[in-house]
């Protein structure tokens, strides 16, 4: 379902004496449906810049990044919308949503993006938003004034929405009390059964070990560091 | 899949300063596309030539029309431009003023752009320009009034209740959000992402504020001294910009 070949990636500051940092060099990786596999590796090996690459967040120089047969370092950019769309999920640490839009509406989205309908899109949303205990006088709200907790949590509504192939996930269990923890975990088991494949950073060890089949140690493809 | 509009090799001089220099794109149907950029950089000339406002020197802009398939719109004859574009064409400009009649009612200025497409029916157009001023947020009570009595914010939703009322297929927005403060940006940022959504709108945004084409724009293309110096996804333009005018343009920005 993903599958890496020999991708590198470097900074190039541009406006600072024009730095070449190298990232990452040489990554190559595969994660099969139903599969989920950690990153790790200690801060600033390129955890969380791997996983930018995967979504096309940041652009990869050099390599292959093939999710659904469908290479992202070639792809235009309306594939890449389409794939984001339709295949690839991510939950990021942080929520971004335009102000002033309902969180039921926020978590129901994804869903509506991809063709369902108001009612039915609604109804999925209600039922991820119970799961993850966000209280329903607050479905009507913005979720831009929640606390960092209850914002996680909407993002994680967001990302479960639809039923994505391919799932990134950047620390989905941080700043999570213990009852929602196992929510997300469950939702994460969920979706290995129905078949996703999914690639997670995850500082919760317990939580790794629970769901993660392999670990991937991203520091073997840090030339800084592996030198 | 055909694109909606296709901009080749765009290229307008003014004298011997440049406007906009070679600048080609795609835009299929349903995406948002930014043109960011500070101020000179030729993306408002770039917008005015694709809209017809301005006469490129050299370049194409191919417009997949309903019922001709796709042709050059510089090519066309005058009649014809002005047809589309008050029909499948919608202009926003940055100044509410340029693209409202002041001196005509609210309900007047929504209903004159259907009288344009051969709508008669009084009865029909009232109730149509009042469905509009709702879906902009605009009191019905307020439909007889000229938008002078309006305020800013106000004006600039009219004027997009005025450019969509006719189901346009694109929509050219020339700093929609300008001039505007922060919480009715937000009220017209959250309003046009609906209505993209809903009408299957596809937009040309120009604009200097990166957290507006975050929230609106699929792709981004950013122009420096006529030129665009880098294009592609919105989020990766921001987050990973490659060119030293990118990365200083997004690193300009002043965190909240």
């Amino acid at each position: 379902m993903i599958e890496l070949n020999n991708v590198s990636k470097t900074f190039t500051l541009h406006n600072q004496g024009s730095a070449v940092i190298e990232v990452l060099s040489n990554v190559s990786l595969s994660v099969a449906p139903g599969e989920c596999v950690a990153l790790t590796g200690a801060s600033g090996a390129g955890k969380s810049t791997l996983m930018r690459m995967i979504y096309g967040n940041y652009l990869t120089q050099k390599g292959e990044i093939c999710i659904d047969g469908i290479d992202l370092v070639q792809a235009a950019p309306r594939e890449v919308i389409a794939l984001r769309r339709d295949v690839l999920g991510y939950v990021s640490q942080f929520l971004r949503v335009v102000p002033r839009v309902p969180t039921l509406e926020v978590v129901a989205e994804p869903l509506r993006a991809v063709g369902v309908s108001a009612s039915e899109a609604e109804a999925r949303a209600k039922v991820l938003l119970t799961q993850l205990n966000i209280p329903e006088r607050l479905w009507s709200l913005s979720p831009t004034t929640f606390s960092g907790g209850e914002q996680q949590r909407v993002n994680i509504a967001r990302g479960f929405a639809h039923q994505y192939p391919a799932l990134l996930l950047d620390e989905p269990t941080a700043s999570l009390d213990r009852t929602n923890r196992e929510v997300v975990l469950c939702l994460i088991e969920e979706a290995k059964t129905r078949g996703a494949a999914i690639i997670g950073i995850f500082h919760d060890e317990a939580a790794r070990d629970r769901i993660c089949d392999r670990e991937i140690d991203v520091t073997a493809f840090t030339p800084g560091i592996a030198a | 899949m055909t694109p909606l509009l296709s901009v080749q090799s765009i290229t307008k001089r003014y004298g011997p300063h440049v406007g906009c220099a070679d600048v080609t794109f795609d835009l299929f149907p349903g995406e948002v596309i930014g043109i960011v950029g500070e101020s000179g950089s030729g993306k408002s000339t770039l917008l005015n030539c694709m809209a017809g406002h301005l006469v490129p020197d050299t370049g194409k802009v191919v417009f997949d029309t309903r019922t001709d398939g796709p042709r050059d719109t510089i090519a066309m004859s005058e009649p014809e431009r002005r047809m589309l574009s008050r029909t499948d064409w919608a202009f926003v400009h940055q100044h509410a003023r340029d693209g409202l009649r002041m001196g005509v009612s609210a309900g007047g200025n929504v209903g004159e752009r259907l009288m344009a497409v051969g709508e008669r029916h009084y009865g029909d157009i009232r109730n149509k320009a009042t469905d509009w001023l709702a879906r902009v947020e605009i009191d019905e009570t307020r439909i007889d009034d000229r938008p002078t009595t309006f305020s800013g914010g106000m004006q600039q939703r009219l004027q997009i209740a005025r450019n969509l009322v006719t189901g346009p297929r694109l929509v050219f927005m020339d700093e929609p959000t300008g001039g505007l403060d922060v919480s009715v940006q937000a009220r017209l940022l959250d309003l046009l992402r609906g209505l993209v959504r809903d009408m299957g709108l596809s937009a040309i945004i120009v604009t200097h504020d990166l957290a507006v084409v975050r929230l609106l724009a699929d792709r981004l293309m950013v122009m420096k001294s006529g030129r665009v110096v880098e294009a592609g996804l919105t989020d990766q333009v921001l987050d990973d910009p490659q060119h030293a005018y990118s990365q200083l343009l997004v690193s300009s920005v002043l965190q909240v």
